[in-house]
């Protein structure tokens, strides 16, 4: 079967951020107030045809440490659609 | 003897020619290689060159990490092959972790091209031989991700190991932030422990002909096809 996989990519924690940074910079500028830590990543949505959904997990965690995300400076969060 | 040096174009890259340019002048046999090749024809030495390969899709040397032409490349590094990434070349190494760490977007989140004070840490290298410890140089940068980063670990090892090839430094009488993009360390290049694989963000091939009032970068040239010359006359 054909399953939605959806991969959010965001810099690591600690890393700096200057997309973000600029991101929260100007919804501060706009009025939202209260915000803290806003981070930019990237979110990429992949239809793998599998089995399972957990055959389809582990293709995208495979697709994630290869190519995807880098290892080095990003972390990756995989999730199962419909 | 040939001192055959073999440049690497990705569809995206733009600093080929100068770098070309810059090894003829020193006396190589400069080689334009397609990134579809598979093979580098003897080369003795591999450049690859600035520039936006694949357009910087995904991360910048992210896809051109998987050109045909970078199991040649990576076979040539591990046989102990000299290779030089300037720029998205440097990109392009890290990503195929031929050197370790990663390089971001700079930290004041714009692309930044002008000349930068970078100081030579290294001579016993390939590509700096004609250089001294601690010479300071100023060559032009331009590039939108340089910001060096890694791990607590790696940052060590590379201090262990004596591998940052070179560091963006202060030079007095200058007002401009003296690291243009917030790398670590102030690192603007890294080598393998035996100075065989090198990448840096400067860009020494457009600083490389006395009639553009400096040619302080093409001693990198020179450097390179000498160490090719003498390992082929071995």
């Amino acid at each position: 079967m054909k399953i939605r996989v959806h991969v959010r990519i965001v810099p690591r924690q600690g890393l700096l951020d200057p997309q973000g940074q600029a991101v929260e910079h100007a919804l501060g500028a706009l009025g939202f107030d209260g915000m803290q830590d806003v981070r930019v990543g990237k979110a990429i949505e992949l239809h793998i045809e599998a089995a399972s959904a957990a055959v389809a997990r582990a293709t995208a965690e495979r697709m994630c440490e290869q190519l995807l995300a880098n290892p080095v400076t990003e972390d990756f969060a995989i999730e199962i659609g419909a | 003897m040939s001192a055959r040096v073999a440049v690497v174009r990705f569809p995206g890259s733009n600093c080929e020619t100068e770098s070309l340019a810059a090894v003829e002048r020193a006396g190589g046999d400069a080689r334009l290689i397609d990134y579809r090749d598979t093979d580098l024809h003897g080369a003795a030495a591999v450049i690859l060159p600035g520039g936006f390969a694949y357009g910087d899709y995904l991360r910048s040397g992210a896809i051109a990490r998987f050109s045909p032409i970078m199991a040649a490349v990576r076979a040539h590094a591990a046989a102990g092959g000299v290779v030089l990434g300037i720029c998205n070349g440097f990109q392009i190494l890290c990503e195929a972790r031929l050197l370790p760490g990663a390089l971001l977007h700079n930290a004041q989140q714009r692309f930044v091209a002008r000349p930068v004070d970078v100081r030579i840490e290294r001579n016993d290298t390939a590509c700096t031989a004609d250089y001294r410890v601690g010479e300071v140089i100023r060559i032009p940068v331009a590039h939108g991700e340089g910001r060096f980063v890694a791990s607590p670990d790696v940052l060590t090892q590379l201090d262990r190991d004596n591998c940052v090839l070179m560091r963006y430094v202060q030079v007095d009488g200058t007002d401009v932030p003296h690291n243009p993009n917030g790398s670590t360390d102030d690192i603007a290049g890294i080598c393998n422990a035996a100075g065989t694989v090198l990448g840096f963000m400067p860009h020494p091939e457009r600083l490389a002909d006395a009639s553009l009032g400096s040619d302080v970068g093409q001693r990198f040239f020179t450097s390179l096809v000498k160490r090719v010359v003498t390992r082929a006359a071995a």
